[in-house]
């Protein structure tokens, strides 16, 4: 093929100015950026560099250098040896004990926060808003003004110290942010529609199923990222409302690593801390977008 | 359930007001004794430093998190490349609890291994920082945990505040020819106000309930030099059996909780009343 590049080109430089890719205030952008990366992403870097290496090779070296030897082992030992008190099975126990938490509550409480938004917003009642309004003032009271009651009201009904008990929890304080968040966004959806089911002779379920729910599965997908690392994160009620037995992952990796007696194996914790860590990063790696928008939607959840 | 929520949320605030006025021990019992657990609570050494260290984690991490934040979403805002990449790198410690959070900074602000001991062997023999093992500036290692753990989402917010600005406002200032960083300072900044404010709530409330990111950091060590007032409130209540105590300031954290708030709520709804 012949070359058929148009020679007028030479003629001079048309078009518009290309901006300069180097120009001192890019550099300087970068370079902030890059430095601030660095200082996110470092704490990630050592705990993961941390957990492959053995223990000589920790003692002798420094938190930042790649292992010269990878090995496994802790991870292994975080997983199913780690020590708490004296249950020696490791994480494992503490990852199902948080997996049993958490899908009965991120569905209770979504189902219930959507069933909710749905009535605030089309089937408004009188003191629907003053209701609504003190929902939102609850969710910014301190949990540790709220703690004990419900203590004693988990007591009454017998399901203190259980996991049943902690879903209860876990759902009621839920409710504040997601009840908001399905209500703001069924407010966006034209009433006409749900006259006109109405007028179809729909009632309030049958509304439910066949129009709100399928026109808002986005919302749905928002509130699960957000209930599901809110929750696993969890460690405040899971020290108080659950037993040794049942603690969740956060609880016992805070045991595992904060435990005064043994020897300290920082690779083994640093495995630990990082399982501990993987649920909530593989949700947030994967929604992308999608959190973001939790974020910002959760912003009145405090 | 929304009924459920309410009366757990409205009565039992109510219930541990009451019962903070009562000289309950390992059990509730109403023995009415007015503001005597009240001035036990604040004679006691360990709930004043709790105090201290919470005003001064609160004034900076407010401080720190907000102009920072802003600052990176300025930064994320100049129509730069990568920006997706960017985002996702400040934003992932959000997704981390602060257990996770405050176990990882607690490795590496280790003297032993840690900053210190790699500062050391590149031949600065004398170099100090153990945070977490000096009471005179262990809050400031919590505070650098804290940051990096909250900024990304105060950038977030920012971000999208920022977003939400008038492509011709910034027209309108380089027709006038006023500098960018000026049309930040006082066009932009003014503009998001709404934004800040809610920042501010947010933050300051998350603050009054640290919590997890000190017993995973420190524990509330050495001494006593990290206690925080959501760390006495859980002692008290869950193991001193000293449950009056408990209340008492969990009480005076539901009142700092209401200083924030009531202002902004003010703000917030008294203002569109008004018009």
């Amino acid at each position: 093929m012949a070359d058929t590049t148009p020679k007028t080109r030479l003629s001079g430089p048309s078009g518009p100015k290309p901006r300069k890719t180097f120009s001192r205030g890019n550099i300087m952008l970068y370079g902030t950026l890059f430095v601030v990366s660095v200082y996110y992403i470092l704490p990630l870097w050592v705990m993961v560099m941390t957990s492959l290496k053995g223990m000589p090779e920790i003692r002798m070296g420094n938190i930042f250098s790649p292992p010269v030897e990878v090995t496994f082992q802790p991870w292994v030992k975080a997983w199913s040896e780690a020590c708490t008190g004296l249950n020696c099975d490791g994480l494992s126990r503490g990852f199902l004990n948080s997996v049993r938490i958490l899908i009965p509550s991120v569905l209770l409480s979504i189902i219930v926060a959507s069933v909710n938004g749905y009535a605030l917003i089309n089937w408004k009642f009188k003191g629907s808003e003053v209701f609504f309004t003190i929902l939102i003032f609850g969710s910014f009271i301190p949990y540790q003004v709220m703690l004990y009651p419900i203590v004693i009201l988990l007591r009454e009904a017998g399901i203190y110290g259980t996991l049943g008990g902690l879903v209860l929890v876990h759902t009621v304080f839920g409710m504040p942010i997601l009840t908001l968040l399905f209500r703001n966004y069924f407010s966006s959806i034209p009433e006409e529609l749900f006259k006109a089911a109405r007028v179809d002779g729909a009632g309030f379920w049958g509304i439910y199923f066949r129009i709100m729910l399928p026109m808002s599965l986005p919302i749905f997908v928002v509130a699960i990222i957000l209930q599901v690392t809110g929750i696993w994160n969890d460690f405040l009620f899971g020290v108080v409302f659950t037993k040794p037995d049942l603690y969740p992952m956060t609880v016992q990796l805070n045991n595992i690593v904060n435990s005064v007696q043994g020897v300290k194996e920082y690779n083994v914790n640093m495995a630990a801390t990082l399982l501990t860590g993987l649920v909530p990063l593989i949700v947030y790696f994967i929604s992308g977008k999608l959190f973001v928008r939790g974020i910002a939607a959760g912003a009145v959840k405090g | 359930m929304i009924f459920t929520t309410l009366v757990v949320f409205v009565g039992g605030t109510l219930w541990t007001v009451l019962y903070s006025f009562t000289s309950s021990k390992l059990l509730p019992k109403w023995k009415f004794v007015g503001f005597d657990q009240y001035d036990r609570l604040w004679s006691s050494s360990r709930w004043v430093t709790s105090i201290e260290n919470l005003m001064l984690y609160g004034v900076f991490a407010l401080f720190f998190t907000i102009v920072v934040g802003f600052l990176l979403a300025v930064l994320l805002d100049q129509k730069i490349r990568f920006e997706d990449t960017f985002r996702t790198i400040m934003l992932y410690p959000f997704a981390l609890s602060f257990i996770v959070t405050g176990l990882v900074w607690q490795w590496i602000l280790n003297p032993q291994f840690g900053v210190q001991h790699i500062v050391r062997s590149l031949g600065f023999e004398n170099f100090v920082f153990d945070p977490l093992y000096n009471p005179d500036i262990v809050i400031y290692g919590l505070l650098i945990a804290g940051l990096w753990q909250g900024t990304g989402f105060v950038m977030c917010i920012m971000l999208a505040g920022l977003r939400g600005i008038d492509e011709d406002i910034w027209k309108a200032t380089r027709v006038d020819g006023i500098p960018r960083w000026k049309t930040y300072i006082q066009v932009v900044i003014p503009m998001m106000r709404p934004v800040f404010i809610t920042v501010l709530v947010i933050v300051a409330a998350g603050i009054i309930k640290l919590y997890d990111l000190v017993v995973a950091q420190t524990s509330g060590g050495p001494g006593m030099a990290s206690q925080v007032p959501a760390m006495y409130v859980y002692d008290y209540m869950f193991t001193a059996q000293n449950l009056g105590q408990g209340l008492a300031a969990s009480t005076m954290m539901l009142v700092t909780v209401l200083i924030v708030l009531i202002p902004w709520a003010y703000l917030e709804f008294g203002g569109k009343k008004n018009g």
